[in-house]
């Protein structure tokens, strides 16, 4: 039962005037309150279910502004006809016959449309005598306007009105208003209810202490109310910020660098043999100007390690290595790249062993945008530098990552890298869709890679894990590109990251 | 990486064992290939490009019946001398230098045999051989050669014959312009005053590696009992590990293997030779990397498993395994015997403490400004395009340009991030106002680095409302700017992205650090935006600096 209390004050001044059957655009006519005022009071009637309303569309004829203006000043052509009445005059003599007589004067258009008229129906000679007469005829003089006079007071369907643009007709979506009982109960109880009731706490109120004598009318506080939009972090950001701070936690520094680098840090100095399939045009961005960078010294030894596996124990790949084919320029397939360029940083007493680093940043892949491939997608790096590391730690180092990320088990399967041995394929396992999912790559670098760059053959737990692929789950897409589409709505009101 | 699609009945039959389809996925999966399918006819999977050895269904079903314990150790093979020789000319010097070859008897060949010996060719010429460049592979009808067989470099047209699947006898020449597979091709032989050739004791010629073959003798059929196996290339040693995968491949069809002489300029060799290769292995740092306790028994034990013989502290290395550079690459096989799923996780307790990068964690504190502001972060791509980043922003810039990328919608590095977010606004036109975005993002231009290309983190900060305006925009700078306790100038300064007199350049410390303004209604048109746009764009990593 609802209490007239929890009225607002629109619906309690709304109420005494709705009628079983009545037209909601009869009772805004009836109403002292603006339109927008009785539809939202009667909506909200609506939602507590003391009434119904049905979409009545509605059929009126109503006068246009041109019907209204002859109405008012009276028919153009009735006026054309007084003013010649008794004697034929020229055109330019008829608004000083007019405003002699009182009438209104008739506007150019008004002017042409009784001639034309008053032609057409013979209710005026035109002569021609030194000039242009118009002169009334037989006809005219017997003339009888009142049928058209008739509709502009009380406009119904007329064709000819309708042609000529004196009424017009209007369709009107109309809501019927079908009331209960407890509404009936309501009116009544209203009749009697007199209350100072206020719908807001005032500055001034508070002031003179007169909320002491108010009461304020209890809300419908179950209502919807309407959304508003927010600032917002980028939710593909936001879940990189959480897995920057599981890094973190863990003790791991964060790596940084350009996206631009040369073939030289990307592959030759992870050892990735220089006709290596992957290094093909199709999967590599390489850069049109300047299509070259400069090698730093390290490029001998590396040269070495390639040839004929320099001081690390290794046969090498054999054949030549081509320093131009290094020095290209290119967009980073993968951050291990850094991870390459910090570990050359322990050489240079930069960081000191046992390090681990980390970051989560983007990478590029020339391939064409379809629903599980991007250009450019994000990659959560990791390597370790500890002279005690082994495979365990590395599956550690995994499952307790994808731990908090929310995935309950990680397996290794056997994979191949060139600049990794062994090299791991990362599965994990999705308690959700029960399936275990492809995540990423990792292994322990090649002692070619680490005595190159450190110096000293030490074990390096390495990882690369497709970013997008981890979250895209959560959010709920199957689609990679969705992540990327920048649909304002979809940055608005997209789930939080909750983890 | 090469997808191989294996008759299952073969494959069965050569490990001699039939398994539950669950265990078969899980053993194909754990010993290091990817599956991509099963059926009862088939199994595909995808070879890792280190073990072209396993490229064929004797290749893997080898490998994998001492990984499932149906055998162990070294695979035997009774290799005979046929005492044939090849004469190998110094004339091949710059051209095709090396060869290895192999005489195989007994083959009892049926389509499916043929299917798989084609496809052995086929797949070692795309990975191994990388795309016949370093290894090209001729097998030819024994029958229909007179042995020995000559090795030399020719003039082009000299070497007159009848393609296969050619019409006629061409030259060279014309089959490098003509025969489809010619051109394939031609670009291995780009620049040869000669090319290779192989002719018999008749001087028949056989083939022109790595080109193609005679339409006579250069195709196998059913009626093939003996043939004559060559691979062409520039290494010696690579060559004739291919052979080994191929001859090893063929042995276990159940055909005989027959080693032939070759005889180069300056010494003799003797091929196919499956004696291992013998390599140390230090059990101290396979237990260190693999944080096992392997004694040397199941040291032994795994390597059998893996195919390797063992010997007191050395492996034997099958003459057919290509990936062997370092001991390193054993572990990993024991890792594999020994069965990555049995690895337990541990968590070492290394003390190393956390550290965020300092800008990206500035840039965190500049972000989330703009959060507080109301303004919604974006996320788009660094790779744009060129016409976007000029031409519709009224706008002239050298852009660095990709070489390569398959698309033409995205063909440059993006040069700032204003049209990144007007194209944002773009595509947002039915959402609802205001739309005030921001995003920090990489943004490149030539520079004086190591690559030539500088990169900077800016922010590009939008207002699009009905009334966006210079103040507006200028509030969030100034705020932005003050929250840092930046001492900085605005300097009039036009920009044809914004309207004239309603943009401004913002200077610190000598530094260009920042465009505000009202974007040019042009620009507004370029893009088709019909909602007025206030924007500024900073760069943080200057400001990083200065505030620093």
């Amino acid at each position: 039962m609802v209490d007239i209390k929890t009225l607002h004050n629109l619906e309690r001044k709304t109420l005494p005037l709705i009628k079983e059957g009545i037209l909601l655009s009869v009772l805004i006519d009836k109403s002292d309150l603006k339109d927008v005022e009785v539809m939202r009071a009667i909506q909200w009637l609506e939602n507590k279910k003391l009434l119904s309303t049905k979409e009545e569309v509605s059929v009126k004829y109503e006068l246009t502004s041109k019907g209204a203006e002859s109405k008012e000043k009276g028919l153009p052509e009735k006026r054309f006809l007084k003013a010649i009445k008794d004697k034929r005059k020229q055109q330019t003599e008829l608004n000083s016959e007019l405003k002699k007589q009182g009438l209104s004067e008739l506007s150019p258009p008004e002017m042409g449309v009784s001639i034309g008229l008053l032609k057409k129906n013979g209710f005026v000679n035109v002569i021609n005598d030194k000039g242009t007469f118009f002169e009334i005829t037989k006809e005219g003089e017997k003339a009888n306007f009142d049928q058209l006079e008739k509709l502009l007071s009380n406009p119904i369907e007329d064709k000819e009105a309708i042609q000529r643009g004196l009424i017009q007709k209007v369709t009107r979506k109309d809501k019927i208003i079908t009331i209960t009982k407890e509404l009936s109960t309501l009116q009544k109880d209203a009749k009697n209810y007199t209350s100072n009731t206020v719908d807001r706490l005032t500055p001034e109120m508070l002031k003179s202490g007169k909320w002491k004598d108010v009461e304020f009318r209890e809300y419908d506080v179950e209502v919807n109310v309407p959304k508003i939009n927010v600032g917002r972090k980028h939710f593909v950001n936001k879940s990189i910020e959480y897995m920057k701070r599981i890094w973190l936690d863990l003790g791991f520094t964060e790596m940084s660098g350009d996206m631009v680098q040369t073939i030289f840090w990307d592959l030759d100095t992870l050892f990735v043999p220089q006709d290596h399939p992957a290094r093909q045009m199709q999967d590599t961005f390489y850069i049109k100007d300047p299509k070259s960078g400069k090698l730093p010294d390290l490029f001998k030894k590396v040269k070495e390690v390639h040839e004929n596996g320099g001081d690390t124990g290794s046969t090498g790949w054999g054949g030549k290595w081509s320093k131009d084919e290094a020095s290209q320029n290119m967009l980073r397939t993968h951050t291990t790249v850094l991870s390459a360029q910090y570990l050359e940083k322990i050489k240079n007493g930069e960081y000191k062993m046992p390090a681990k680093f980390f970051s989560v940043n983007k990478v590029f892949r020339n391939e064409a945008l379809d629903w599980k491939h991007l250009f450019e997608f994000n990659q959560v790096e990791g390597i370790v530098v500890d002279p005690n590391a082994n495979l365990k730690h590395l599956k550690g180092y995994l499952k307790e990552f994808f731990g908090k990320m929310g995935f309950t088990d990680v397996r290794m399967r056997p994979a191949h890298f060139p600049y990794t041995e062994p090299s791991v394929e990362v599965d994990v396992y999705n308690p959700r869709k029960k399936t275990w999912v492809e995540l990423g790559g990792a292994g322990i670098f090649r002692p070619e890679v680490t005595k190159t760059l450190i110096g000293v053959e030490v074990p390096v737990l390495a990882w690369g894990l497709g970013m997008e692929r981890i979250i895209v789950e959560y959010f709920g897409f199957k689609d990679l590109r969705d992540l990327y589409n920048n649909k304002l709505n979809l940055l608005r009101e997209m789930k939080e990251w909750m983890k | 990486m090469p997808t191989v699609t294996l008759n299952r009945k073969v494959f069965e039959k050569l490990i001699e064992k039939k398994l539950p389809i669950e265990k078969l996925k899980d053993r194909i999966s754990m010993i290091g290939t990817d599956l991509e399918d099963i059926t009862d006819e088939e199994i595909s999977v995808e070879i890792f490009p280190n073990r072209p050895d396993m490229l064929s269904e004797q290749g893997f079903a080898r490998a994998f019946k001492t990984f499932i314990g149906q055998a162990k150790g070294l695979s035997k093979y009774d290799i005979k001398s046929s005492g044939e020789k090849v004469i190998i000319d110094k004339s091949l010097q710059d051209v095709r230098p090396f060869t290895a070859c192999a005489i195989v008897r007994n083959l009892d060949l049926d389509d499916e045999k043929i299917r798989e010996i084609i496809q052995i060719q086929e797949k070692l010429h795309v990975t191994y051989g990388r795309n016949r460049k370093k290894v090209a592979i001729g097998i030819y009808p024994l029958e229909k050669i007179k042995l020995p067989i000559t090795f030399k470099a020719e003039k082009p047209e000299d070497i007159i014959f009848q393609p296969l699947e050619g019409e006629k006898e061409i030259d060279a020449n014309e089959i490098l312009e003509q025969h489809d597979t010619g051109k394939k091709y031609a670009h291995l032989l780009e620049g040869k005053k000669k090319f290779p050739v192989f002719r018999d004791a008749n001087n028949k010629i056989l083939s022109m590696p790595p080109i193609i073959n005679s339409h006579d003798v250069g195709k196998v059929d059913l009626n093939t009992k003996e043939v004559f196996i060559e691979c062409s290339g520039f290494d010696f040693d690579v060559l004739h590990l291919a052979l080994n995968m191929i001859i090893t491949a063929l042995a276990d069809m159940g055909a005989s293997v027959e080693s032939m002489i070759l005889e180069y300029s300056d010494k003799k060799k003797i091929t196919p030779d499956l004696t291992p290769r013998k390599m140390k292995i230090d059990l101290d740092y396979v237990n260190k990397i693999l944080g096992t306790n392997l004694g040397d028994k199941e040291l032994k034990e795994n390597l059998e498993k893996m195919g390797y013989g063992y010997e007191k502290g050395e492996v034997l290395i099958p003459a057919y395994r290509a990936d062997i550079l370092h001991q390193v690459d054993l572990i990993e096989d024991i890792a594999i015997a020994f069965g990555y799923e049995n690895f337990e996780e541990i968590i070492p307790n290394v003390a190393t403490t956390g550290q965020a990068n300092s800008f990206e964690q500035f840039k965190e504190k500049v972000t989330n400004i703009l959060v507080g502001l109301g303004y919604l972060e974006t996320k788009t791509y660094c790779i744009t395009n060129h016409q976007h980043q000029t031409y519709q922003m009224n706008f002239n810039a050298e852009t660095i340009k990709l070489a390569n990328s398959i698309s033409e919608e995205f063909d440059t590095l993006r040069y700032w991030m204003i049209p990144s977010l007007l194209d944002v606004l773009a595509s947002n036109k039915h959402q609802e106002y205001p739309q005030n975005l921001f995003e920090a993002g990489q943004v490149f231009k030539k520079g004086g680095t190591e690559t030539g290309v500088l990169e900077n983190s800016r922010l590009g900060v939008v207002i699009c409302q009905n009334d966006a305006d210079y103040t507006k925009i200028r509030q969030v700078l100034d705020l932005i700017l003050n929250f840092l306790e930046l001492k900085y100038e605005v300097v009039k300064e036009d920009h044809p992205s914004f309207i004239k007199g309603r943009c401004a350049r913002i200077k610190a410390k000598g530094k260009k650090i920042a465009y505000v303004g009202e974007i040019n209604p042009k620009v507004l048109s370029n893009f088709e935006l019909d909602m007025p746009v206030a924007a500024f764009e900073l760069n943080l990593t200057e400001l990083f600096k200065l505030i620093d």
